[in-house]
Parts: C-alpha cells; structure tokens; sequence
C-alpha cells in the first residue's frame, strides 16, 4: 500500500467520524418521529397543537398541548426578563470595569454557576424558595411560574454573561481608544462603541441563554408546580413541555396514544430549540467580527 | 458636563451591583447547601444502602450508580469527540461540508435534555432492546456531552503552533504521523481539561437518564451494564418529590445534594484550576 493511499484511507475514517454528530442529530429526529407521530392517527396536528385541554388520562383522554407551549413560553420571557440585564451587565463588568484580580476570580464563579446540575437548582427552588414565596406573598402554593422564573434565570445567566463577555472582549482595542481621543467618557465609549461593535455577539448570547431555559426540565418539573392550564398571573401554576414529558412518560402505558403524544411534545420542544439554536448560529455567523477592518 | 458623569457613575453602580448580585447568589446558594448538608454526611451516608424504604442509610449505590453511568459516557464520548476534532482541525478544509458539521455540533449542544432521555428511550431501550440500563444511560450521557468534548478538543488542537507541524512534515513525516506523534500529546492536556468539564456535566444529568438508566431504588448493586442503577441526581429528585415521607428525609435530601455538588464543582474545579495553569505556563 502506498503511503498516499493510506493517508487517503485515513482521512476518510477519520471524515466518518466528524459526521458522527449529524448521524446523531438525525437519529434524534428520527426517533422521536417514529415514536411521536402515530398520535397523529387521533387527533389531527391543529387538534394536538392548539387544543387547549390537557388530560391524557381521562376517559376519552385530550391531548392539547397549548397550555403547555405556553407554559413553556411564559417562564422563558419572564426568566429572559431577569437573565438578561443581570447576564449582560455582568459581562459588561468583567470585560470592561473589573480589575484583573476581580476578574480572574469572578470568571470562574460564573462557570461554576453554570455546572451547577439543573436537579439541584431545583431541589433549592423546592425546598427553600418556595416556601419563602409562599410566607412572602400569601400564596397557596410556592410552586409557580415566579419561582420557576427566578431559578431558570439563574441558569441562563452564566450562558449569557460567559458568550457576551467574549463577544466584549473580542472588539478590538482600536475602536476604544478611538472614542477616547474624541474625548468620549467610559460610559459614552461603552454604550456607543463597545456594546453596538459587539450586538451580534451579545444576541447570540441572549438567544442561547434562552433556547437553555425553555429546554431545561429539572427546573420546571420540580417548581413550576405542573397544572396544564392557561396561566392568569405569575403566581399561577404552569406545566412546560419538558415537565409534562418527563412527570409522564414513567406512566405512560407503552405505545398508547398517551405515549405517543409525549414523544410528539419532544419533537415540538425539539423544533422550538433548534430554531433559537439555527437563529443563533445564523446570527454569529453573518456578523462575524474578523477584525477591525470589518466595520 | 455634569450629567454626562453622573450618568456614567450611575451605569457603573448599576452594572457593579449585578455583578455583585450574581456572586452573592452563588456564594449564599452555596454556603447554605454546605451548611444544611453537612449534618447528615457520616462515612455509614456515604458506604451504605438506604433502607427502610429510603427514610434511613446512606447513598452508596447512587454515588456507585453515578460513578458507572459518567465513566461509561466519557469512554463513548471522549474517542469520538477527539478524533471528530482531529478532522475537524487538522485534516477538513475550510467549506460548506465543515461548515454543515459544524451547525450539526452547535445544534446538537442545543438539544434539551429532556429530549435526549426520549431518544435514549426509542433507541436504545425500545428499538435495540437493551432495557432501562447502564449502557442505555451511558450512550445517552454520552452523547449528550460530545459537543462538548469536541469544541474543548478543537480549542487544545489548535492552541498547537503550526511550527510544530511544519518542522515534522518538514522532515518527511506523513500527515496521519505527524497528528499522531506530534499534535496530539502536546493537545493532550487540553483536551483532558475539556473532558473533565463534560464529566462533570454528566455526573448532574437527571432528565437524560430518567428512562434510559435510572432506578427509584435496587435491592442489589449492579452487576452487570444491563442492570438498572441509581444515581445522585434522580436519587435527589424521587426523595423530594415523590412519596409521604418528603419532610422526614429532608436531611437525606441535603446531605445527597452537597455530595453531588461537592463532585460537580470539585471536578469543574479541577478543570479550571488546570486550564489557567496551563495557560500560565505554555512550553512554547
């Protein structure tokens, strides 16, 4: 064997690998459609997507999943109302006001902050947060959509704060000093150079904190306090998508229509993150800084 | 001219104050775990079988449960995020097949992992017949943390100079030799640091392992990788939410919580600490 057949061997093993990814990405979808879709066969998809009643256990069941999609969204935004001042804010600091020192240690906080498993934030959520929301505010229950808010804010602040802070730190020194030689003060070179230089970053960061939050499920399974109805207030209970699947998939009889109807709650989970993920990827992409020429 | 710095000293409070917001959150989150968990950590927690229907006893099949699920994942993970990366950095040139690979990655550590547990579930459990399971649980772990293997391989990959590469082509080395013998030792310690980060990722993981490995409680340890296990993080959230015993086993509750984050933070710790020290002191 010559040694260019060989390397040329190699390259095409190692080409197959790399696709590993994508073959698992197909998977995924192939999966949860072939589980997912017989439920298709009952209900039509408008039925299953805009049917506002939610009792798969009832005799005849109903699968409308809208109260849970809103669910879903509704402890997204408010979560986003929370995460996003406090994560970009934060990369704001570390990139531009802290001292080195500061900065060496904050850092790593923030990645902690992130590696902190879901089912533990939860569990604090459960345990700690809830009962004090229900003394606070004279509730019924601690379990709701405030809470599920605060704690998936919590989440997605590190994945924010940790991309927007790198998107800050990647314009480049020339544009700053720029502003400063026309006599601009830090706050007038922040907000109208660094932060506009650094937008597309900063989205990406924001769009992914998101996708995060409406993908996460410890979170939400444990305190978002799991009724499949249209929420009236932030002190109501709420059922996202990822708390339905995993509160009933353990009951759900094997391959009844119960069962399908979860998996085709996944693909519709699925489709919502891969579009913020598409969006993001699309975003850093097209307005990729590839230095100080670019603008 | 006045407003003009008022305005900026008013942004800096803002912005120092949700600094500090954040580090007061995770300082306070953590010492109160600590201080709750503490009581109820004694080496009989930490060596025995919970008993009495889990009010009483230790943890031990969970941390062993945790311990076979995370080593199978990164043992799936690790070959195939490596020699993705090696294609990805050394071999692939820059176009639209690379570009597609690439989305498919980013994608795929968007996946949520509830979402994972359910693909876990048809293939795995379901349509290979392999059952609720330590193979299960860990293919599915492991493929869950691949993106993340793959992107910290990319990032020790390329932190090698091409000097390197060029003096040992230069020398009449193949291409396949030259990553072999010369780019990946010198990438090794990175990647090693980026793994540990997927390891601790996985350790925490409860949603992708609820169908595909997990077990309320087994009367026996596992013996075999088709056995069913328990594992920390599910162990934590059937003993806070299910059965009649949640207020009496709150102390078990945050006394399992404080071992799973001392892993967790203590092996992301470790990767930390590791990556600044060897940004520190680069041989080249």
């Amino acid at each position: 064997m010559t040694r260019a057949l060989k390397e040329k061997i190699i390259k095409n093993i190692l080409f197959v690998f790399a696709l590993v990814s994508i073959i698992i990405l197909a998977l995924i979808i192939i999966f949860l459609f072939m589980e997912g879709v017989p439920i298709f066969g009952t209900i039509s998809v408008k039925e299953f997507l805009f049917g506002t009643e939610w009792y798969p256990t009832y005799d005849p069941p109903d699968f409308g999943i809208w109260p849970l999609i809103v669910g879903s969204l509704v402890v997204t935004v408010f979560s986003a109302l929370i995460a996003i001042p406090l994560g970009v804010l934060s990369a704001i600091y570390i990139a531009e006001l802290a001292p080195p020192m500061i900065k060496e240690i904050f850092k790593p906080i923030i990645e902690l902050l992130a590696g902190l498993p879901s089912v533990v934030l939860g569990f604090f959520g459960m345990a700690i947060l809830a009962p004090w929301l229900q003394q606070t505010f004279d509730l019924p229950t601690g379990l709701n959509i405030l809470n599920a808010s605060l704690i998936l804010a919590l989440m997605a602040v590190p994945t924010i704060s940790s991309i927007a802070e790198d998107a800050l730190y990647s314009v480049p020194h020339e544009f700053k000093e720029a502003s400063y030689a026309l006599g601009a003060t830090p706050f007038e070179t922040i907000t109208r150079v660094v932060v506009p230089a650094a937008l597309s970053g900063i989205s990406t960061a924001v769009i992914l904190g998101m996708a995060r939050a409406i993908g996460e499920t410890m979170v939400v399974l444990m305190v978002a306090g799991g009724a499949a109805a249209i929420p009236e207030s932030i002190f109501d209970s709420v059922r996202p998508m990822p708390a339905s699947i995993a509160a009933e998939m353990g009951e759900a009889p094997f391959r009844s229509d119960h069962y399908h109807a979860l998996f085709a709650t996944g693909i519709v989970l699925f489709f919502m993150t891969l579009g913020f993920n598409l969006i993001a990827d699309y975003i850093s992409h097209k307005f990729k800084e590839v230095g100080s020429a670019t603008l | 001219m006045k407003w003009r710095y008022f305005r900026q000293t008013l942004f800096f409070i803002i912005v120092r104050t949700s600094a500090f917001v954040i580090a007061l959150a995770i300082g306070a989150f953590l010492v109160y775990i600590f201080v709750k968990g503490i009581g109820a950590i004694s080496w009989e927690f930490l060596t025995e079988k919970p008993y009495d229907s889990m009010t009483k006893g230790g943890i031990m099949p969970a941390i062993l449960g945790t311990f076979y699920l995370t080593t199978g994942a990164i043992l799936i993970a690790l070959p195939l995020g490596v020699v993705s990366a090696i294609y990805l950095c050394e071999y692939a040139k820059q176009g639209s097949m690379v570009r597609g690979i690439r989305i498919g990655i980013n994608c795929l550590a968007g996946v949520p992992s509830i979402v994972f547990g359910l693909f876990g579930l048809g293939l795995f459990v379901v349509f290979l017949k392999f059952g609720s399971c330590i193979l299960s649980g860990a293919l599915t772990l492991g493929f869950l943390i691949l993106p993340t293997v793959i992107g910290a391989s990319e990032e020790a990959l390329r932190a090698v100079p091409n000097t390197f590469r060029e003096a040992s082509l230069g020398l009449g080395v193949s291409k396949w030799h030259t990553t072999l013998r010369i780019v990946l030792p010198n990438a090794l310690p990175g990647i090693m640091t980026g793994s540990i980060l997927g390891i601790g990722r996985a350790a925490g993981e409860t949603a992708a392992i609820m169908f595909t490995a997990a077990a309320f409680f087994t009367a026996k340890l596992p013996s075999s990788i088709f056995d069913e296990v328990m594992a920390l993080p599910y162990h934590i959230y059937v003993l806070a939410t299910a059965g009649t015993h949640i207020e009496e086993t709150r102390p078990l509750q945050f006394g399992t919580v404080l071992v799973l984050v001392a892993l967790v933070l203590g092996v992301d710790l470790i990767a930390i600490i590791m990556r600044s020290y060897m940004r520190k002191k680069k041989r080249w």
